[in-house]
């Protein structure tokens, strides 16, 4: 049985200056890093703080940076990445660190709603079912980009978002997308509005670095383009101010 | 609640081919930014006679120079097939398995004119 | 006074709508280049090609106009990026540099065309 060398990341409230601890963690058949991090948490270091939840990749609680890339840390095998046994694994970048590997995700979310990124109903209980076509284009829109769940790998993997800290972010804007194509929301306008601004879907330059990275193989690019066309339409159409 | 600054992303994020398809496009952007204004300059001598342009044409016959020619066709090459990708992106459709290989298409065209260029300086 | 929204948008169109522009001048530009290098370049010949011609003026500054409106709005984003830049500098920096690519660009043409 063999040893991976596991660099982390400790630091933060009561942990200390930021650095890399270094753990010898027995290796495993398929072995995820996220059994990585609780090994060294149950078995070495109980002061070590880390994110989880349903280990199973469907909340994206358990979002590091894996060797230098955003991860589910609960669905990499430790052999797809550690192929010289070693392994590096630090905090989500772009978010302001709490303690060692737990990120502050307030920002994340803030500029969620900021995008406006929330459904604004326009019928009550008393209307009848609202009917959308599952075949019509703004439907089939909707469908490729609904089904983030908010883990932040993308915002992390985002440059711009270091770049320009007012900057959206591709998860926001990707959200903000499947409800302009929602035919039963009400906002869109504002919506718009609030996604063209000076850090809205304009600062987003196509790295593709969200698309490349993103578990649910969605692509924020091409929804922040979708963006970037409809609200220069709406622009000209005097849609938005 | 008390957080320590946010840590960046390192090369490691970045080795991916759309990463460096804008990398390109935003170095050669800024690169022919900067070389236009003396592309005009230079054009602008010929109001006062050929004699002018012709003493800086004939400067620019040494061979650094014309190895920046080659540079520049290819800059403004590269530029205009990588936006053109963009331009796809934006307003016609966007399909995953397309994107690697419009990266390389848009360099291999660039290349290709480059040669040309290169080709028929000999 | 437009909303940032509204600029942004309408900056990127036109950067866009420019780029559409530029790329059948560039490709005509890199055409024309490539054949005319042939066996070096002369001032009499760039000369003799360009001067008294209406089409190639015509060419010539639309080029001109679809490059002082691409290039600065591309150079703004680059600044913004890099300088953390208030809109208003970023819009005056955007707005003198069009005007130098103007300037020194219609010089040219009228160099090569009129003389």
């Amino acid at each position: 049985m063999s040893t991976l060398v596991v660099r982390v990341w400790r630091g933060g409230q009561g942990a200390g200056a930021g650095r890399f601890e270094t753990y010898d963690v027995p290796r495993q058949p398929a072995q995820t890093v996220l059994d990585v991090v609780t090994h060294i948490q149950r078995r070495i270091d109980p002061t070590l703080a880390y994110r989880f939840a349903c280990r199973v990749g469907m909340c994206g609680s358990c979002a590091m940076t894996v060797n230098g890339k955003a991860r589910w840390t609960c669905r990499t095998h430790v052999q797809a990445v550690a192929g010289d046994g070693v392994l590096e694994i630090a905090p989500l970048a772009h978010f302001p660190v709490i303690r060692d590997l737990v990120t502050d995700m307030r920002a994340f979310f803030d500029k969620w709603a900021q995008a406006k990124g929330e459904f604004v109903p326009t019928a009550s209980r008393r209307d009848p079912f609202a009917g959308v076509e599952p075949a019509s284009a703004a439907r089939r829109a909707v469908d490729a980009a609904i089904e983030c769940i908010g883990c932040g790998i993308c915002h992390s993997s985002c440059d711009v978002v270091a770049w320009n800290p007012a900057y959206l972010g591709p998860a926001a804007l990707n959200r903000a997308w499947t409800l302009v194509n929602d035919v039963r929301d009400g906002a869109r306008a504002a919506r718009l509005a609030a996604v063209a601004g000076d850090a809205g879907c304009h600062a987003c330059h196509t790295h593709q670095s969200c698309t490349e990275r993103c578990p649910k193989k969605l692509a924020p690019t091409a929804s922040i383009a979708a963006l970037k066309r409809t609200t220069a339409f709406a622009a000209l159409a005097g849609e938005i101010e | 609640m008390r957080t320590t600054s946010a840590r960046s992303s390192d090369w490691r994020a970045r080795a991916h081919a759309g990463w460096w398809a804008f990398a390109v496009h935003r170095c050669s952007g800024l690169a022919l930014a900067v070389f236009l204004p003396l592309h005009f300059w230079v054009l602008g001598q010929a109001l006062t006679g050929p004699p002018a342009l012709d003493a800086i044409l004939r400067w620019a016959e040494q061979p650094w120079v014309k190895a920046s020619e080659v540079g520049l066709v290819l800059l403004l090459a590269v530029h205009l097939s990588g936006g053109l990708r963009l331009l796809l992106i934006e307003f016609v459709t966007w399909r995953a398995a397309w994107q690697p290989r419009l990266i390389a298409a848009a360099g291999g065209v660039a290349l290709l004119c480059a040669l040309l260029f290169a080709l028929n300086l000999a | 006074m437009m909303g940032a929204p509204r600029r942004e948008a309408l900056l990127w169109l036109a950067q866009r709508a420019s780029a559409v522009v530029l790329a059948l001048c560039v490709v005509v530009h890199l055409a024309t280049m490539i054949v005319a290098v042939r066996g070096g370049l002369s001032a009499a010949e760039i000369l003799a090609r360009t001067r008294g011609s209406v089409v190639w003026a015509a060419f010539y500054l639309v080029f001109v106009a679809a490059i002082a409106i691409h290039a600065p709005i591309g150079v703004r984003a680059i600044l913004a990026e890099s300088s953390g830049g208030h809109r208003r500098r970023l819009d005056i920096a955007m707005a003198a540099f069009a005007l130098l690519l103007l300037a020194a660009g219609l010089r040219a043409v009228y160099a090569v065309t009129a003389g």
